[in-house]
């Protein structure tokens, strides 16, 4: 709150200092807040929806192919990824198919083996600094949280996925207009395209396919375990309410002595 | 009624084997209760059960856990990705917490409705406003340990209101952050007191337990209810509705932690905690935010901090601002002035809880200003009015 207070004077300060020109600009700048998703249909939405693992899978081959190139999922085991609907085996050959750097050999060049299910899930990027430098000034965020921490949740996900516009900005920091994100633009370029991926199930991978399986990853792997939470509340919601039963009638025949 | 007959049979065993513990045990079962209970009573045991689960799951949780700046945010992620059942034991916890705080309110709301605080049991709502602040105390030390954005962030305003005292205030900040600013001493010192105060409060609970089967459990009907024919033992008869209370809350508490877990969590809480990245709006969790208020309510850092704490210490003279004694006067033909008051002081608190959540800003620093002036006026002003003319009013009362 001291710290808002700061800023409030800050703004004020500055405020002072451009004059007008600043009551256009905060005009300006409400005006870009991100738009509001349409709302789209998702399995694991309400108190007892469920995710759909098949989803989950095909967005899992969408961030590998796609995000995995700049963003990280920095909590996230692979052996955690076998609870999308994965053997022990596939799991193993899922670890495998990354590479996790292994230090350096003698020349001092770098080494990699293939990855364990007990690794974590590799950075794109070494240190944020090497983020920001490829990324023209923006660091991708890590993905691990992102389906609880992104405002507006699945939907506005999808939304900013699929509504790429213009590309803006200069060579070194190229920027893309995009009406769900802050200021209606973003560092990312358009990440999904027509059939850059195929989908082993035989869904056609347009954008939008790609974008909805792409986010119910994103919002499976914010919170793996959902879907066990909502069917142990569902089984101690049933017993509880069992109990409350029992004890309703208890409760009136041991105090049906007493005299009001 | 057997209800009178098992209270008296309980005073004959009470001395017999007061000394054993199967004398103990009995001893309090059979501790005669006030009849008219409603279930505004039933809430002392469902805080018992959730601060008995707060304490497992708390030290299940600490084993998992590392107070370090580095690698807090990392090992609770790790435990509740991969800890055996430890997405179940946090969000238990989680769930725990608000659970505790919202029961703890609801219990002092009954406190003051009923006057449980009037003599001759001021040491209960002593012991009782001691163990609310301390409670407080724990939940906020609690709430840095994840180490996310308002984890950081709330350590950070916590120890910029220390530093506001004045004279000690830069002491004081940094004996609280270990530092300058919030960092791994922050975060040994609030796991070490978010242990020491919670073992503590089940040491307090039990002496607050202890007081009321010394002098007697208050009752809605006040002294009325009070006389030996209208007792009832504690077993069965509220046992079995203590039991009841407890299960609707748990159902209450399973549905909230299973299918609606957005009520009880801050999404901005699951980004690791960023130094140099201000959230774009600090807040606490939903029981503090009527104090959050308070304290931005007036320009002063300081002005602000007295008020904000002032507004939790106000209760501990309680039974000093209002010292009429217990009076036959049920909640239903209580003063209509009483009962306005007390709805108004509900209302100020949540007021002021929306104001916290709106930073105070615009035209909500006019309503917390409001808010807060009704708060304190409640305590300040009509309850020693109130308890006077209570006082004036007492002979007719006894004439009746």
């Amino acid at each position: 709150m001291f710290v808002k207070k700061y800023l409030v004077i800050a703004s004020v300060f500055f405020a002072a200092v451009q004059g007008a020109g600043c009551v256009k600009s905060a005009d300006a700048q409400s005006s870009l807040l991100p738009q509001k998703a349409p709302p789209q249909h998702w399995s694991f939405e309400g108190p007892v929806g469920h995710f759909d693992l098949s989803a989950v899978q095909r967005g899992y081959a969408v961030f590998v192919k796609v995000c995995s190139a700049c963003h990280s999922l920095k909590q996230v085991h692979f052996s955690d990824l076998s609870q999308m609907g994965l053997t022990p085996e596939q799991t193993i050959a899922l670890a495998e198919s990354w590479q996790i750097a292994a230090g350096h050999d003698e020349a001092g060049h770098f080494k990699f083996r293939k990855g364990l299910p007990d690794d974590f899930l590799p950075s794109p990027y070494s240190s944020p600094a090497a983020a920001r430098a490829a990324n023209g000034g923006a660091v991708p965020p890590d993905l691990s949280r992102i389906g609880l921490i992104h405002p507006g949740g699945a939907d506005r996900i999808y939304a900013m996925l699929t509504s790429y516009g213009e590309p803006v900005g200069g060579e070194k920091a190229p920027r893309y207009a995009n009406p769900y994100m802050i200021g209606h633009i973003t560092a990312m370029p358009p990440p999904l395209h027509d059939n850059a991926v195929s989908f082993t199930d035989g869904h056609p991978a347009t954008v939008q396919q790609q974008a909805h399986d792409v986010t119910t990853f994103l919002e499976w792997v914010s919170e793996p375990h959902r879907d066990s939470k909502r069917r142990l509340g569902v089984g101690v919601v049933l017993y509880l309410c069992f109990l409350i039963i029992i004890f309703v009638i208890l409760k009136r025949r041991i105090w049906s002595h007493v005299r009001k | 009624m057997s209800g009178e007959q098992s209270a008296q049979s309980s005073e004959n065993t009470e001395r017999k084997d007061a000394h054993s513990l199967s004398g103990f045990i009995r001893n309090y079962m059979s501790f005669p209760v006030p009849g008219d209970l409603n279930l505004l009573w039933t809430l002392g045991a469902v805080l018992l059960v959730v601060l008995a689960l707060m304490i497992a799951s708390g030290l299940l949780l600490a084993t998992s856990y590392t107070p370090d700046a580095s690698l807090a945010f990392s090992s609770v992620e790790a435990l509740e990705r991969r800890g055996a059942a430890g997405w179940l034991l946090r969000a238990i916890h989680t769930t725990g917490a608000s659970f505790f705080m919202a029961a703890l309110y609801i219990h002092m709301f009954r406190g003051l409705c009923y006057r449980s605080y009037a003599a001759p049991r001021r040491a209960i709502w002593h012991s009782g406003v001691t163990l609310l602040l301390m409670a407080m105390m724990t939940a906020f030390a609690g709430y840095v340990l994840p180490w996310g954005q308002m984890s950081y962030w709330g350590a950070d305003i916590a120890g910029k209101a220390a530093g506001a005292v004045p004279g000690v205030g830069p002491l004081l900040e940094s004996i609280f952050l270990g530092g300058d600013s919030p960092g791994s001493p922050t975060l040994r010192r609030m796991f070490v007191l978010h242990f020491t105060i919670a073992f503590s409060i089940a040491g307090l609970v039990a002496l607050h337990i202890a007081i009321v089967h010394f002098k007697g459990s208050s009752s809605p009907s006040g002294s009325k209810g009070q006389g030996r024919e209208r007792m009832l033992s504690f077993h069965p008869y509220f046992t079995v509705k203590d039991v009841l209370s407890i299960l609707v809350c748990a159902l209450a508490f399973v549905a909230v932690m299973c299918f609606w877990p957005g009520l009880v969590t801050e999404p901005e809480n699951y980004r690791p905690a960023n130094p140099l990245h201000t959230p774009a709006s600090i807040e606490p969790e939903w029981y503090f935010l009527p104090f959050y208020g308070m304290l931005q309510a007036i320009p002063s850092k300081f002005g602000g901090l007295v008020l904000s704490a002032g507004a939790v210490l106000i209760l501990f003279f309680v039974p000093s601002l209002d010292d009429a004694p217990v009076d036959g006067r049920p909640w239903g033909r209580m003063h209509v002035q009483s009962r306005i008051a007390l709805c108004m002081l509900i209302a100020c608190f949540v007021v002021s809880g929306l104001a916290g959540k709106h930073h105070v800003q615009g035209d909500w620093l006019l309503v917390e200003r409001i808010a807060m002036a009704g708060y304190y006026g409640y305590f300040l002003i009509f309850l020693p009015l109130a308890a006077r003319s209570q006082k004036a009013d007492l002979p007719d009362e006894v004439e009746d």
